[in-house]
């Protein structure tokens, strides 16, 4: 349901009225932004020696390869092995035998509601705390990969029960094979479906790796602290840093929109199936951790 | 584990600020949340303009930086919360911890009102047509037709945002107060040896309170349940 269903198509009286309201609006937004650039101002933070670390070639350079560089690398790393995991245990919970099921369900279940901060900690100090940069790089990936595979191994498992019953059903009926039938037949529909998921798991993924902070793994947020602490230009340097990273999620957004188009042939629905979405709770919102 | 059971006090005073992060920040947020929705989804462009760059915006930004900025930029211009200095019994509420509330708050009320989104956009369309049909103006239509069911059918996914909320509370241990993460954190520095001890207690009890909340949140949803 789209917002404009919500209200007619306003009268002259309402067109007046949404006017006023506009204007009210407007003036209240700039009357804010001019708060807070006054404030700003009085601060001297629009100095230039406030900015002129984010011009300085050298810094720039160092931003791009030391920050977003690694940045991209570890959620890259992440978003891999986290696929992975998330296949083995999403297929693992919809096994036959209880013995492989119930395991699997546990472990899912129990990385997802635990702060990933705690696992990283755990990662850190069993095996990064000697190993310097590379080590808390790795607890890093470590500790993204087990949270965010058991996301996506709750999102595989809704992805392949979303596949109509009749699909696996005929797959067995011409003799493969359970195996089969998932690899084959429920698992490539699946993936479609649940494309535009992985690729929003992305974002969590991208996002995380600031966490990295906690152990002092190298990566955009501690590079930017130390350029805050050096020039004490903490504000710009956040506004920078929260600037590159909506940049590069919403780069991401928008290859998961195109995914979506191209994967569903321009209709825009989540689903050639009907209630894909409804059942899987694929929205926006779950977007939260 | 041992170092754990001999500073039981510490510990639950770390979950206690946990608790208190997730209560205040999860009602501010709420309320937010709520605000944002009704100004996304209202017949006033502006105002959906300034809904949707505020969701784009904090949506993308990883909660850590937020809470930087709050933390250590905003006391460069002035933003310190000083005035905010309760003691409440054995918790201090500091002006850290008011800067940190804040920001998860405002962090948590993108999502709660992309929570709320997809709840309205859960009511089918009949329902608002035939309440626009009956004569109701917009609040009217929101107030009697629309959110009384959006409400119901965003329960799944404000639970999720509010786990997610209860999460995130660890990382303002990684910035300045002494809650559940930063205590776990002190705890394997002192003795590296105990690592899986300690973590399997915090661990479990940070599994022992998601459940709590996603129990609450599916009695909600089977008690609001219509027919």
């Amino acid at each position: 349901m789209s917002a404009s269903v919500l209200f007619d198509a306003p009268g002259p009286r309402t067109v007046r009225r949404h006017r006023l309201y506009t204007v009210a609006v407007s003036l209240v937004v700039l009357a804010v932004i001019g708060w807070i650039g006054l404030r700003l101002y009085q601060e001297g933070q629009f100095a230039y020696e406030m900015w002129e670390v984010f011009i300085t070639p050298r810094y720039v350079e160092a931003i791009l390869v030391d920050g977003v560089l690694v940045v991209l690398q570890m959620a890259a790393a992440a978003v891999v092995l986290s696929v992975v995991f998330g296949l083995v245990f999403g297929i693992a919970k919809l096994a036959e035998s209880p013995f492989v099921r119930l395991p699997a369900t546990a472990v899912v279940e129990f990385f997802r509601a635990v702060p990933v901060l705690l696992l990283m900690i755990l990662v850190f100090f069993s095996y990064g705390i000697t190993r310097g940069d590379s080590g808390a790089y790795w607890s890093v990936v470590v500790a993204l990969m087990l949270y965010n595979g058991s996301v996506l191994a709750e999102v595989f498992r809704a992805g392949i029960q979303a596949v109509p019953k009749g699909q696996s059903e005929a797959g067995l009926a011409i003799g493969l094979r359970r195996p089969q039938v998932t690899n084959m037949i429920l698992l490539p529909q699946a993936v479609k479906i649940m494309l535009p998921a992985i690729i929003s798991q992305c974002v969590v993924a991208l996002k995380d790796t600031s966490l990295g902070y906690a152990v002092a793994a190298p990566g955009l947020v501690l590079l930017m602290t130390r350029i805050g602490q050096q020039f004490n230009n903490q504000l710009p340097t956040y506004i920078v840093t929260a600037l590159i990273y909506v940049l590069l999620c919403s780069v991401l957004a928008v290859i998961a929109t195109l995914v979506q188009r191209r994967v569903f042939g321009g209709r825009g629905g989540p689903s050639p199936f009907t209630g894909t979405d409804a059942e899987t709770g694929l929205d926006n919102a779950s977007r939260a951790a | 584990m041992q170092i754990v059971l001999d500073n039981l006090d510490l510990v639950a005073r770390a979950f206690g600020y946990t608790l208190l992060f997730f209560v205040i920040a999860g009602v501010i947020s709420l309320l937010l949340g709520t605000a944002l929705a009704a100004m996304r989804v209202g017949p006033v462009a502006v105002l959906r303009g300034v809904g949707t760059a505020y969701v784009l915006v904090v949506r993308n930004t990883p909660l850590l930086v937020v809470l930087l900025f709050f933390r250590y930029a905003g006391p460069r211009v002035g933003l310190t919360f000083s005035f905010v200095d309760l003691q409440v019994g054995s918790f201090r509420i500091n002006n850290i911890f008011a800067a940190l509330v804040v920001g998860l708050s405002l962090y948590t009320a993108a999502f709660v009102c992309e929570a709320l989104r997809s709840g309205i956009n859960a009511v089918p369309l009949g329902q608002a047509e035939a309440a626009r049909a009956v004569g109701l103006p917009f609040g009217g239509v929101m107030r009697e037709v629309i959110l009384p069911q959006a409400i119901r059918a965003s329960v799944p996914p404000m639970a999720s945002v509010q786990i997610a909320l209860l999460k995130n509370t660890t990382v303002c241990g990684a910035i300045g107060v002494v809650e559940a993460f930063a205590r776990m954190r002190g705890f394997t520095n002192n003795d590296p040896t105990q690592r899986y001890g300690i973590f399997v207690v915090f661990a479990a009890i940070f599994v022992v309170l998601v459940f709590a909340v996603s129990f609450l949140a599916n009695r909600l949803e089977r008690r609001w349940r219509v027919a």
